[in-house]
Protein backbone atom coordinates (compact mmCIF):
# COMPACT_ATOMS: atom_id res chain seq x y z
CA UNK A 1 0.00 0.00 0.00
CA UNK A 2 1.45 3.28 -1.15
CA UNK A 3 1.02 6.29 1.10
CA UNK A 4 0.71 9.90 0.06
CA UNK A 5 3.74 10.69 2.20
CA UNK A 6 5.90 8.19 0.37
CA UNK A 7 5.06 9.46 -3.11
CA UNK A 8 5.36 13.10 -2.04
CA UNK A 9 8.85 12.42 -0.68
CA UNK A 10 9.84 10.61 -3.86
CA UNK A 11 8.66 13.53 -5.96
CA UNK A 12 10.41 16.09 -3.78
CA UNK A 13 13.62 14.12 -3.98
CA UNK A 14 13.46 14.00 -7.77
CA UNK A 15 12.08 17.43 -8.59
CA UNK A 16 12.96 19.51 -5.53
CA UNK A 17 11.30 22.89 -5.50
CA UNK A 18 9.62 22.28 -8.86
CA UNK A 19 6.82 20.39 -7.09
CA UNK A 20 4.97 22.33 -4.43
CA UNK A 21 1.64 22.97 -2.71
CA UNK A 22 1.14 19.41 -1.46
CA UNK A 23 -2.36 18.82 -0.14
CA UNK A 24 -4.66 15.92 0.68
CA UNK A 25 -8.26 17.02 0.07
CA UNK A 26 -10.45 14.02 0.95
CA UNK A 27 -7.37 11.83 1.08
CA UNK A 28 -6.28 12.38 -2.53
CA UNK A 29 -2.66 13.44 -2.97
CA UNK A 30 -2.68 16.78 -4.79
CA UNK A 31 0.30 18.84 -5.79
CA UNK A 32 1.29 21.52 -8.24
CA UNK A 33 4.15 21.72 -10.64
CA UNK A 34 5.31 23.96 -13.43
CA UNK A 35 4.60 23.39 -17.07
CA UNK A 36 8.27 22.65 -17.71
CA UNK A 37 8.15 19.76 -15.26
CA UNK A 38 4.68 18.34 -15.87
CA UNK A 39 5.66 15.85 -18.56
CA UNK A 40 8.83 14.70 -16.75
CA UNK A 41 6.78 14.35 -13.54
CA UNK A 42 4.13 12.22 -15.24
CA UNK A 43 6.80 10.15 -16.94
CA UNK A 44 8.60 9.69 -13.62
CA UNK A 45 5.39 8.49 -11.94
CA UNK A 46 4.50 6.20 -14.82
CA UNK A 47 7.89 4.55 -15.21
CA UNK A 48 8.79 4.40 -11.52
CA UNK A 49 9.48 0.82 -10.48
CA UNK A 50 7.33 0.83 -7.35
CA UNK A 51 4.72 3.55 -7.97
CA UNK A 52 3.61 2.43 -11.46
CA UNK A 53 1.06 5.20 -11.90
CA UNK A 54 0.30 3.89 -15.36
CA UNK A 55 -3.22 5.19 -15.90
CA UNK A 56 -4.24 8.70 -16.88
CA UNK A 57 -7.77 9.06 -15.56
CA UNK A 58 -8.62 12.55 -16.60
CA UNK A 59 -7.41 15.93 -17.84
CA UNK A 60 -9.45 19.05 -17.38
CA UNK A 61 -9.13 22.79 -16.90
CA UNK A 62 -10.35 25.37 -14.41
CA UNK A 63 -10.64 29.11 -14.89
CA UNK A 64 -9.91 31.48 -12.01
CA UNK A 65 -10.30 34.92 -13.63
CA UNK A 66 -9.33 36.73 -10.42
CA UNK A 67 -5.96 35.01 -9.97
CA UNK A 68 -3.81 37.45 -11.89
CA UNK A 69 -0.98 35.64 -13.65
CA UNK A 70 -2.48 32.21 -12.86
CA UNK A 71 -5.87 32.43 -14.49
CA UNK A 72 -5.95 28.86 -15.76
CA UNK A 73 -5.24 25.59 -14.08
CA UNK A 74 -4.84 22.27 -15.90
CA UNK A 75 -5.70 19.32 -13.69
CA UNK A 76 -4.44 15.78 -14.27
CA UNK A 77 -5.82 12.77 -12.41
CA UNK A 78 -3.69 9.64 -12.40
CA UNK A 79 -4.16 6.18 -10.99
CA UNK A 80 -1.85 3.32 -10.05
CA UNK A 81 -3.82 0.09 -10.24
CA UNK A 82 -1.21 -2.03 -8.55
CA UNK A 83 -1.33 0.07 -5.37
CA UNK A 84 -4.84 1.45 -5.85
CA UNK A 85 -3.34 4.89 -5.50
CA UNK A 86 -4.74 8.03 -7.06
CA UNK A 87 -3.15 11.44 -7.35
CA UNK A 88 -3.88 14.82 -8.82
CA UNK A 89 -1.44 17.22 -10.46
CA UNK A 90 -2.14 20.87 -11.13
CA UNK A 91 -0.36 23.28 -13.40
CA UNK A 92 -1.20 26.97 -13.27
CA UNK A 93 -0.96 29.01 -16.47
CA UNK A 94 -1.32 32.70 -17.16
CA UNK A 95 -3.79 33.96 -19.70
CA UNK A 96 -1.09 35.84 -21.58
CA UNK A 97 0.99 32.72 -22.13
CA UNK A 98 -1.47 29.86 -22.22
CA UNK A 99 0.81 27.06 -23.42
CA UNK A 100 1.51 23.67 -21.90
CA UNK A 101 3.25 20.65 -23.42
CA UNK A 102 1.06 17.78 -24.54
CA UNK A 103 0.86 14.44 -22.76
CA UNK A 104 -0.08 12.53 -25.91
CA UNK A 105 3.44 11.14 -26.08
CA UNK A 106 2.89 9.37 -22.76
CA UNK A 107 -0.78 8.40 -22.95
CA UNK A 108 -2.87 7.90 -26.07
CA UNK A 109 -5.98 8.88 -24.09
CA UNK A 110 -4.62 12.40 -23.58
CA UNK A 111 -5.47 13.20 -27.19
CA UNK A 112 -9.19 13.84 -26.77
CA UNK A 113 -8.95 14.99 -23.18
CA UNK A 114 -6.61 17.77 -24.28
CA UNK A 115 -8.78 18.61 -27.26
CA UNK A 116 -11.74 18.94 -24.91
CA UNK A 117 -9.75 21.19 -22.58
CA UNK A 118 -8.67 23.31 -25.52
CA UNK A 119 -12.22 23.43 -26.83
CA UNK A 120 -13.66 24.77 -23.58
CA UNK A 121 -10.82 26.83 -22.13
CA UNK A 122 -8.53 27.65 -25.05
CA UNK A 123 -5.51 26.08 -23.38
CA UNK A 124 -2.91 25.35 -26.06
CA UNK A 125 -1.20 21.99 -25.78
CA UNK A 126 2.11 22.34 -27.61
CA UNK A 127 3.01 19.37 -29.76
CA UNK A 128 -0.52 17.96 -29.86
CA UNK A 129 -1.04 16.11 -33.17
CA UNK A 130 -4.53 17.43 -33.88
CA UNK A 131 -5.45 20.31 -31.60
CA UNK A 132 -8.86 21.40 -32.80
CA UNK A 133 -12.34 21.68 -31.34
CA UNK A 134 -14.05 18.45 -30.47
CA UNK A 135 -17.52 19.01 -29.02
CA UNK A 136 -18.26 22.53 -30.24
CA UNK A 137 -18.45 23.68 -33.83
CA UNK A 138 -15.25 24.72 -35.57
CA UNK A 139 -16.59 28.20 -36.31
CA UNK A 140 -16.96 29.08 -32.65
CA UNK A 141 -14.74 32.05 -31.82
CA UNK A 142 -14.73 31.87 -28.03
CA UNK A 143 -14.04 29.35 -25.28
CA UNK A 144 -17.34 28.74 -23.53
CA UNK A 145 -16.25 27.37 -20.15
CA UNK A 146 -14.38 30.53 -19.29
CA UNK A 147 -16.07 32.43 -16.52
CA UNK A 148 -16.60 35.58 -18.61
CA UNK A 149 -19.37 33.82 -20.51
CA UNK A 150 -22.35 33.80 -18.18
CA UNK A 151 -25.02 31.17 -18.50
CA UNK A 152 -28.00 33.44 -18.22
CA UNK A 153 -28.93 36.33 -20.41
CA UNK A 154 -27.56 39.33 -18.48
CA UNK A 155 -30.44 41.57 -19.54
CA UNK A 156 -33.07 39.46 -17.81
CA UNK A 157 -34.57 41.06 -14.75
CA UNK A 158 -36.86 38.31 -13.52
CA UNK A 159 -34.01 36.17 -12.23
CA UNK A 160 -32.08 37.92 -9.50
CA UNK A 161 -28.87 36.36 -8.29
CA UNK A 162 -29.66 37.24 -4.70
CA UNK A 163 -32.71 35.00 -4.81
CA UNK A 164 -31.86 32.39 -7.41
CA UNK A 165 -28.67 30.55 -8.11
CA UNK A 166 -25.23 31.74 -7.15
CA UNK B 1 -11.91 -23.47 -88.39
CA UNK B 2 -8.31 -22.72 -87.76
CA UNK B 3 -8.39 -19.19 -89.09
CA UNK B 4 -11.31 -17.97 -86.90
CA UNK B 5 -10.07 -15.19 -84.68
CA UNK B 6 -11.15 -15.60 -81.11
CA UNK B 7 -10.66 -12.00 -80.11
CA UNK B 8 -12.10 -8.98 -81.84
CA UNK B 9 -9.54 -6.54 -83.12
CA UNK B 10 -10.50 -3.64 -80.87
CA UNK B 11 -9.68 -5.36 -77.52
CA UNK B 12 -6.27 -4.16 -76.43
CA UNK B 13 -3.81 -6.71 -75.24
CA UNK B 14 -2.87 -6.92 -71.56
CA UNK B 15 0.19 -4.73 -71.97
CA UNK B 16 -1.80 -1.93 -73.57
CA UNK B 17 -4.45 -1.61 -70.77
CA UNK B 18 -4.35 1.71 -68.95
CA UNK B 19 -2.75 1.31 -65.54
CA UNK B 20 -5.24 0.72 -62.72
CA UNK B 21 -5.45 3.69 -60.41
CA UNK B 22 -5.86 2.78 -56.75
CA UNK B 23 -8.46 5.02 -55.33
CA UNK B 24 -9.78 5.21 -51.79
CA UNK B 25 -13.45 5.76 -51.17
CA UNK B 26 -14.64 8.06 -48.45
CA UNK B 27 -17.61 6.72 -46.58
CA UNK B 28 -19.70 8.67 -44.13
CA UNK B 29 -20.90 6.37 -41.38
CA UNK B 30 -23.35 8.58 -39.57
CA UNK B 31 -24.29 11.05 -38.11
CA UNK B 32 -27.60 9.22 -38.31
CA UNK B 33 -27.02 5.65 -39.22
CA UNK B 34 -28.94 2.73 -37.77
CA UNK B 35 -25.72 0.93 -36.93
CA UNK B 36 -24.16 3.70 -34.88
CA UNK B 37 -26.96 3.61 -32.26
CA UNK B 38 -26.53 7.29 -31.60
CA UNK B 39 -25.64 10.51 -33.26
CA UNK B 40 -21.98 10.54 -34.15
CA UNK B 41 -20.13 10.45 -37.41
CA UNK B 42 -17.27 8.35 -38.67
CA UNK B 43 -15.54 9.41 -41.84
CA UNK B 44 -13.96 6.23 -43.11
CA UNK B 45 -11.39 5.90 -45.86
CA UNK B 46 -12.14 2.62 -47.55
CA UNK B 47 -10.09 0.49 -49.86
CA UNK B 48 -12.83 -1.69 -51.30
CA UNK B 49 -14.39 -3.13 -48.19
CA UNK B 50 -11.37 -2.65 -45.96
CA UNK B 51 -11.05 0.34 -43.70
CA UNK B 52 -7.80 2.20 -44.20
CA UNK B 53 -8.32 4.97 -41.69
CA UNK B 54 -11.12 6.65 -39.87
CA UNK B 55 -11.85 9.93 -38.24
CA UNK B 56 -14.65 10.60 -35.80
CA UNK B 57 -16.71 13.71 -35.51
CA UNK B 58 -18.53 13.96 -32.22
CA UNK B 59 -20.47 16.61 -30.39
CA UNK B 60 -23.77 16.39 -32.21
CA UNK B 61 -25.72 16.24 -28.98
CA UNK B 62 -23.41 18.28 -26.81
CA UNK B 63 -25.58 20.08 -24.28
CA UNK B 64 -23.00 21.96 -22.19
CA UNK B 65 -23.82 20.14 -18.95
CA UNK B 66 -20.65 21.33 -17.27
CA UNK B 67 -21.51 24.94 -17.97
CA UNK B 68 -25.16 24.57 -16.96
CA UNK B 69 -24.06 22.92 -13.73
CA UNK B 70 -22.19 26.05 -12.72
CA UNK B 71 -25.53 27.85 -12.31
CA UNK B 72 -27.52 25.14 -10.62
CA UNK B 73 -27.93 24.08 -7.02
CA UNK B 74 -26.49 20.64 -6.34
CA UNK B 75 -29.76 18.75 -6.31
CA UNK B 76 -30.77 20.13 -9.71
CA UNK B 77 -27.68 18.72 -11.37
CA UNK B 78 -28.98 15.17 -10.96
CA UNK B 79 -31.30 15.69 -13.90
CA UNK B 80 -28.31 16.54 -16.07
CA UNK B 81 -26.54 13.33 -15.14
CA UNK B 82 -29.60 11.31 -16.22
CA UNK B 83 -29.02 12.33 -19.75
CA UNK B 84 -25.45 11.16 -20.03
CA UNK B 85 -25.59 7.38 -20.13
CA UNK B 86 -29.32 7.04 -20.57
CA UNK B 87 -29.14 3.24 -20.60
CA UNK B 88 -28.19 3.25 -16.94
CA UNK B 89 -29.29 6.61 -15.52
CA UNK B 90 -29.54 5.49 -11.86
CA UNK B 91 -25.79 4.86 -11.74
CA UNK B 92 -25.14 8.42 -12.91
CA UNK B 93 -27.69 9.89 -10.49
CA UNK B 94 -26.50 8.01 -7.46
CA UNK B 95 -22.85 8.53 -8.37
CA UNK B 96 -23.47 12.27 -8.41
CA UNK B 97 -25.26 12.17 -5.04
CA UNK B 98 -22.35 10.25 -3.56
CA UNK B 99 -19.93 12.89 -4.87
CA UNK B 100 -21.85 15.69 -3.18
CA UNK B 101 -22.26 13.63 0.00
CA UNK B 102 -18.50 13.18 0.04
CA UNK B 103 -18.08 16.95 -0.24
CA UNK B 104 -20.64 17.64 2.48
CA UNK B 105 -19.47 14.81 4.72
CA UNK B 106 -22.93 13.24 4.96
CA UNK B 107 -23.03 9.62 6.11
CA UNK B 108 -25.79 7.70 4.35
CA UNK B 109 -27.59 5.02 6.40
CA UNK B 110 -27.05 1.38 5.52
CA UNK B 111 -30.57 0.81 4.22
CA UNK B 112 -30.27 3.63 1.69
CA UNK B 113 -26.88 2.30 0.61
CA UNK B 114 -28.36 -1.14 -0.01
CA UNK B 115 -31.30 0.30 -1.95
CA UNK B 116 -28.81 2.23 -4.05
CA UNK B 117 -26.79 -0.90 -4.72
CA UNK B 118 -29.94 -2.71 -5.86
CA UNK B 119 -30.87 0.11 -8.22
CA UNK B 120 -27.37 0.50 -9.60
CA UNK B 121 -27.02 -3.21 -10.30
CA UNK B 122 -30.42 -3.35 -11.98
CA UNK B 123 -29.26 -0.42 -14.07
CA UNK B 124 -26.10 -2.30 -14.99
CA UNK B 125 -28.22 -5.22 -16.14
CA UNK B 126 -30.37 -2.99 -18.37
CA UNK B 127 -27.24 -1.37 -19.76
CA UNK B 128 -25.60 -4.67 -20.60
CA UNK B 129 -28.67 -6.36 -22.04
CA UNK B 130 -29.04 -3.47 -24.46
CA UNK B 131 -25.42 -3.70 -25.53
CA UNK B 132 -25.35 -7.47 -25.88
CA UNK B 133 -28.71 -7.93 -27.55
CA UNK B 134 -27.99 -5.09 -29.99
CA UNK B 135 -24.72 -6.83 -30.79
CA UNK B 136 -26.88 -9.82 -31.65
CA UNK B 137 -29.04 -7.62 -33.89
CA UNK B 138 -25.97 -6.29 -35.66
CA UNK B 139 -24.83 -9.82 -36.41
CA UNK B 140 -28.27 -10.67 -37.72
CA UNK B 141 -30.00 -12.27 -34.74
CA UNK B 142 -32.99 -10.10 -34.02
CA UNK B 143 -34.94 -12.50 -31.82
CA UNK B 144 -32.79 -12.35 -28.71
CA UNK B 145 -33.21 -8.62 -28.57
CA UNK B 146 -36.96 -8.94 -28.24
CA UNK B 147 -36.70 -11.53 -25.47
CA UNK B 148 -34.53 -9.41 -23.24
CA UNK B 149 -36.30 -6.14 -24.05
CA UNK B 150 -39.26 -7.50 -22.15
CA UNK B 151 -37.06 -7.87 -19.08
CA UNK B 152 -35.76 -4.34 -19.40
CA UNK B 153 -39.36 -3.25 -19.30
CA UNK B 154 -39.72 -5.00 -15.95
CA UNK B 155 -36.68 -3.19 -14.58
CA UNK B 156 -38.18 0.09 -15.77
CA UNK B 157 -41.30 -0.77 -13.81
CA UNK B 158 -39.14 -1.18 -10.73
CA UNK B 159 -37.61 2.26 -11.42
CA UNK B 160 -41.10 3.66 -11.70
CA UNK B 161 -41.98 2.20 -8.35
CA UNK B 162 -38.84 3.62 -6.73
CA UNK B 163 -38.61 7.08 -8.27
CA UNK B 164 -41.62 7.61 -10.53
CA UNK B 165 -39.75 7.79 -13.81
CA UNK B 166 -38.49 5.26 -16.30
CA UNK B 167 -35.68 6.52 -18.46
CA UNK B 168 -34.47 9.81 -17.03
CA UNK B 169 -34.84 8.64 -13.50
CA UNK B 170 -33.56 11.49 -11.29
CA UNK B 171 -33.28 8.84 -8.61
CA UNK B 172 -32.28 9.35 -5.02
CA UNK B 173 -31.66 12.52 -3.06
CA UNK B 174 -28.65 14.02 -1.37
CA UNK B 175 -28.41 11.97 1.80
CA UNK B 176 -30.42 8.94 0.78
CA UNK B 177 -33.39 7.96 -1.30
CA UNK B 178 -36.54 9.99 -1.87
CA UNK B 179 -38.75 7.19 -0.55
CA UNK B 180 -38.43 3.77 0.97
CA UNK B 181 -38.78 0.63 -1.12
CA UNK B 182 -42.50 -0.03 -1.33
CA UNK B 183 -43.87 -3.53 -0.91
CA UNK B 184 -44.67 -3.51 -4.64
CA UNK B 185 -41.09 -2.62 -5.47
CA UNK B 186 -39.77 -5.42 -3.26
CA UNK B 187 -42.18 -7.89 -4.84
CA UNK B 188 -41.16 -6.79 -8.32
CA UNK B 189 -37.47 -7.09 -7.53
CA UNK B 190 -38.00 -10.62 -6.21
CA UNK B 191 -40.00 -11.46 -9.31
CA UNK B 192 -37.24 -10.10 -11.51
CA UNK B 193 -34.59 -12.16 -9.74
CA UNK B 194 -36.68 -15.25 -10.43
CA UNK B 195 -37.75 -14.50 -14.00
CA UNK B 196 -34.58 -13.00 -15.43
CA UNK B 197 -32.20 -16.02 -15.35
CA UNK B 198 -34.25 -18.16 -17.78
CA UNK B 199 -34.38 -15.27 -20.25
CA UNK B 200 -30.69 -14.53 -19.97
CA UNK B 201 -29.96 -18.23 -20.37
CA UNK B 202 -32.05 -18.19 -23.52
CA UNK B 203 -30.00 -15.30 -24.91
CA UNK B 204 -26.83 -17.18 -23.98
CA UNK B 205 -28.08 -20.28 -25.72
CA UNK B 206 -28.83 -18.20 -28.79
CA UNK B 207 -25.44 -16.50 -29.01
CA UNK B 208 -22.63 -17.79 -26.77
CA UNK B 209 -21.73 -20.94 -28.70
CA UNK B 210 -23.45 -19.99 -31.93
CA UNK B 211 -21.10 -20.75 -34.81
CA UNK B 212 -22.15 -17.72 -36.85
CA UNK B 213 -21.97 -15.37 -33.90
CA UNK B 214 -18.55 -16.66 -32.87
CA UNK B 215 -17.19 -16.39 -36.41
CA UNK B 216 -18.46 -12.86 -36.64
CA UNK B 217 -17.08 -11.69 -33.30
CA UNK B 218 -13.94 -13.62 -32.37
CA UNK B 219 -10.84 -11.64 -33.27
CA UNK B 220 -12.93 -8.71 -34.43
CA UNK B 221 -11.78 -5.34 -33.17
CA UNK B 222 -9.19 -6.63 -30.74
CA UNK B 223 -7.14 -4.34 -28.53
CA UNK B 224 -4.14 -5.35 -26.47
CA UNK B 225 -4.12 -4.62 -22.75
CA UNK B 226 -1.23 -2.22 -23.14
CA UNK B 227 -3.05 -0.13 -25.76
CA UNK B 228 -6.29 -0.33 -23.82
CA UNK B 229 -4.61 1.14 -20.76
CA UNK B 230 -2.91 3.81 -22.81
CA UNK B 231 -6.27 4.71 -24.32
CA UNK B 232 -7.87 4.99 -20.90
CA UNK B 233 -10.23 2.03 -21.22
CA UNK B 234 -12.20 1.16 -18.11
CA UNK B 235 -15.12 -1.06 -17.28
CA UNK B 236 -16.12 -4.13 -19.30
CA UNK B 237 -13.99 -3.08 -22.27
CA UNK B 238 -10.81 -3.00 -20.19
CA UNK B 239 -11.74 -6.20 -18.39
CA UNK B 240 -12.24 -7.92 -21.76
CA UNK B 241 -8.62 -7.03 -22.52
CA UNK B 242 -7.55 -8.83 -19.37
CA UNK B 243 -7.26 -6.48 -16.40
CA UNK B 244 -9.63 -6.95 -13.46
CA UNK B 245 -10.01 -3.27 -12.64
CA UNK B 246 -13.41 -2.59 -11.17
CA UNK B 247 -14.15 0.53 -9.13
CA UNK B 248 -16.65 -1.42 -7.04
CA UNK B 249 -13.86 -3.65 -5.78
CA UNK B 250 -10.96 -1.26 -5.73
CA UNK B 251 -12.65 1.75 -4.15
CA UNK B 252 -15.86 0.31 -2.69
CA UNK B 253 -18.63 2.86 -2.34
CA UNK B 254 -22.16 2.49 -1.05
CA UNK B 255 -21.35 -0.75 0.87
CA UNK B 256 -20.14 -2.77 -2.11
CA UNK B 257 -17.66 -4.40 0.24
CA UNK B 258 -20.56 -6.24 1.91
CA UNK B 259 -21.38 -8.25 -1.19
CA UNK B 260 -19.77 -11.23 -2.73
CA UNK B 261 -19.29 -11.13 -6.48
CA UNK B 262 -16.70 -11.99 -9.09
CA UNK B 263 -15.09 -9.70 -11.62
CA UNK B 264 -15.08 -11.51 -14.97
CA UNK B 265 -12.21 -10.84 -17.33
CA UNK B 266 -11.45 -11.71 -20.94
CA UNK B 267 -8.20 -12.42 -22.71
CA UNK B 268 -8.07 -11.00 -26.21
CA UNK B 269 -10.00 -7.77 -25.88
CA UNK B 270 -12.03 -8.60 -28.97
CA UNK B 271 -15.72 -8.26 -29.59
CA UNK B 272 -16.51 -11.76 -28.37
CA UNK B 273 -14.67 -11.18 -25.09
CA UNK B 274 -16.45 -7.90 -24.54
CA UNK B 275 -19.74 -9.70 -25.11
CA UNK B 276 -18.83 -12.50 -22.72
CA UNK B 277 -17.62 -10.13 -19.99
CA UNK B 278 -20.87 -8.18 -20.13
CA UNK B 279 -22.83 -11.39 -20.14
CA UNK B 280 -21.09 -12.67 -17.02
CA UNK B 281 -21.41 -9.29 -15.34
CA UNK B 282 -25.17 -9.55 -15.59
CA UNK B 283 -25.07 -12.77 -13.58
CA UNK B 284 -22.85 -11.10 -11.02
CA UNK B 285 -25.14 -8.08 -10.83
CA UNK B 286 -28.06 -10.40 -10.26
CA UNK B 287 -26.10 -12.04 -7.45
CA UNK B 288 -25.53 -8.65 -5.83
CA UNK B 289 -29.19 -7.66 -6.16
CA UNK B 290 -30.21 -10.95 -4.57
CA UNK B 291 -27.84 -10.53 -1.64
CA UNK B 292 -28.87 -6.92 -1.12
CA UNK B 293 -32.62 -7.51 -1.18
CA UNK B 294 -32.36 -10.52 1.12
CA UNK B 295 -30.18 -8.71 3.64
CA UNK B 296 -31.85 -5.33 3.38
CA UNK B 297 -31.15 -3.65 6.74
CA UNK B 298 -33.90 -2.00 8.73
CA UNK B 299 -33.67 1.66 9.55
CA UNK B 300 -34.07 5.05 7.95
CA UNK B 301 -33.64 5.46 4.21
CA UNK B 302 -32.17 8.94 4.43
CA UNK B 303 -29.43 10.58 6.44
CA UNK B 304 -30.05 12.87 9.35
CA UNK B 305 -28.98 15.95 7.42
CA UNK B 306 -31.94 18.32 7.55
CA UNK B 307 -30.11 21.15 5.81
CA UNK B 308 -29.71 19.03 2.66
CA UNK B 309 -32.49 16.45 2.71
CA UNK B 310 -36.01 17.73 2.00
CA UNK B 311 -38.19 17.17 5.10
CA UNK B 312 -41.37 15.04 4.86
CA UNK B 313 -44.26 17.11 3.56
CA UNK B 314 -46.53 16.76 6.61
CA UNK B 315 -43.67 17.98 8.81
CA UNK B 316 -43.43 21.12 6.69
CA UNK B 317 -46.99 22.08 7.67
CA UNK B 318 -46.57 21.40 11.37
CA UNK B 319 -42.97 22.10 12.20
CA UNK B 320 -41.24 25.48 11.95
CA UNK B 321 -37.71 24.11 11.39
CA UNK B 322 -38.95 21.78 8.69
CA UNK B 323 -40.63 24.71 6.95
CA UNK B 324 -37.44 26.75 7.07
CA UNK B 325 -35.33 23.92 5.70
CA UNK B 326 -37.91 23.13 3.06
CA UNK B 327 -37.85 26.75 1.89
CA UNK B 328 -34.08 27.00 1.93
CA UNK B 329 -33.58 23.76 0.01
CA UNK B 330 -36.23 24.52 -2.59
CA UNK B 331 -34.90 28.03 -3.15
CA UNK B 332 -31.37 26.67 -3.47
CA UNK B 333 -30.04 28.67 -0.55
CA UNK B 334 -27.87 25.94 0.87
CA UNK B 335 -24.20 26.79 0.93
CA UNK B 336 -21.82 23.91 0.46
CA UNK B 337 -18.39 23.86 2.06
CA UNK B 338 -15.44 24.78 -0.12
CA UNK B 339 -13.55 21.76 -1.31
CA UNK B 340 -12.34 19.63 -4.13
CA UNK B 341 -13.64 16.10 -4.65
CA UNK B 342 -13.06 13.38 -7.18
CA UNK B 343 -15.45 10.49 -6.85
CA UNK B 344 -15.67 7.56 -9.22
CA UNK B 345 -18.32 4.90 -9.60
CA UNK B 346 -18.41 1.88 -11.85
CA UNK B 347 -20.81 2.99 -14.57
CA UNK B 348 -22.21 0.78 -17.28
CA UNK B 349 -19.21 1.54 -19.47
CA UNK B 350 -16.48 2.02 -16.93
CA UNK B 351 -15.16 4.49 -14.45
CA UNK B 352 -17.63 7.35 -14.30
CA UNK B 353 -15.88 10.14 -12.42
CA UNK B 354 -17.16 13.40 -11.01
CA UNK B 355 -14.60 16.09 -10.36
CA UNK B 356 -16.30 18.74 -8.30
CA UNK B 357 -14.79 22.01 -7.13
CA UNK B 358 -16.85 24.00 -4.70
CA UNK B 359 -15.87 27.50 -3.64
CA UNK B 360 -18.42 27.54 -0.85
CA UNK B 361 -21.26 28.76 -3.01
CA UNK B 362 -24.63 27.28 -3.86
CA UNK B 363 -23.56 25.77 -7.15
CA UNK B 364 -20.32 24.06 -8.15
CA UNK B 365 -17.50 26.37 -9.14
CA UNK B 366 -16.44 23.78 -11.65
CA UNK B 367 -17.80 20.34 -12.38
CA UNK B 368 -16.18 17.91 -14.74
CA UNK B 369 -17.57 14.55 -15.73
CA UNK B 370 -15.06 11.86 -16.53
CA UNK B 371 -17.14 10.03 -19.11
CA UNK B 372 -15.81 6.58 -19.97
CA UNK B 373 -17.32 6.50 -23.50
CA UNK B 374 -15.68 9.78 -24.41
CA UNK B 375 -12.27 8.56 -23.40
CA UNK B 376 -12.27 5.11 -24.94
CA UNK B 377 -14.08 5.94 -28.16
CA UNK B 378 -10.93 7.63 -29.48
CA UNK B 379 -9.38 4.17 -29.85
CA UNK B 380 -12.01 3.19 -32.40
CA UNK B 381 -10.07 4.02 -35.63
CA UNK B 382 -7.11 2.04 -34.37
CA UNK B 383 -9.33 -0.90 -33.47
CA UNK B 384 -11.10 -1.14 -36.81
CA UNK B 385 -8.15 -0.34 -39.04
CA UNK B 386 -7.79 -3.03 -41.70
CA UNK B 387 -11.06 -4.72 -40.88
CA UNK B 388 -14.11 -4.79 -43.08
CA UNK B 389 -16.98 -2.37 -42.63
CA UNK B 390 -19.32 -5.00 -41.23
CA UNK B 391 -16.74 -5.92 -38.58
CA UNK B 392 -16.19 -2.28 -37.71
CA UNK B 393 -19.89 -1.94 -36.97
CA UNK B 394 -19.72 -4.87 -34.57
CA UNK B 395 -16.68 -3.34 -32.89
CA UNK B 396 -18.54 -0.12 -32.33
CA UNK B 397 -21.59 -1.94 -31.08
CA UNK B 398 -19.58 -3.97 -28.59
CA UNK B 399 -17.80 -0.87 -27.27
CA UNK B 400 -21.23 0.38 -26.21
CA UNK B 401 -20.62 4.01 -27.06
CA UNK B 402 -23.57 6.01 -25.78
CA UNK B 403 -23.94 9.32 -27.59
CA UNK B 404 -25.28 11.12 -24.53
CA UNK B 405 -22.28 10.15 -22.47
CA UNK B 406 -19.88 10.83 -25.32
CA UNK B 407 -21.00 14.41 -25.74
CA UNK B 408 -22.34 15.39 -22.30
Amino acid sequence: MLTNQEVAEGLLEKFGSQVFDFEEPYGLLTFSTTREEIIPAMEFLRDHKTYQVIFLTDITGIHYPDNAGQEFVVVYHMHSFIHNFRLRIKVALSEADIHIPTATGLFASANWMERETYDFFGILFDGHPNLKRILNIDEMDYFPMRKEYPMEDATREDKIDALFGR
Amino acid sequence: MADIELLPHNVPSQSELPELVEELTTLNLGPTHPATHGIFQNILKMDGEKIVSGEQTIGYIHRAFEKIAERRPFYQITTLTDRMNYCSSPINNLGWHMTVEKLLGVEVPKRAQYIRVIMMELARITDHIICNSILGVDTGAFTGFLYVMQKREEVYEIYEEVCGARLTTNMGRLGGMERDLSSTAIRKIHEFIKSFPPVLRELEKLLNRNRIFMDRTINVGPISLERALSYGFTGPNLRAAGLDYDVRVMNPYSSYQDFEFDVPIGQNGDTYDRYMVRNEEMWQSLRIVEQAINNLPEGPYYADAPEYYLPPKDEVYKNMEALIYHFKIVMGEIDAPAGEVYHAVEGGNGELGFYLISDGGRAPYRLHFRRPSFIYYQAYPEMCKGSSLSDAILTMSSLNVIAGELDA
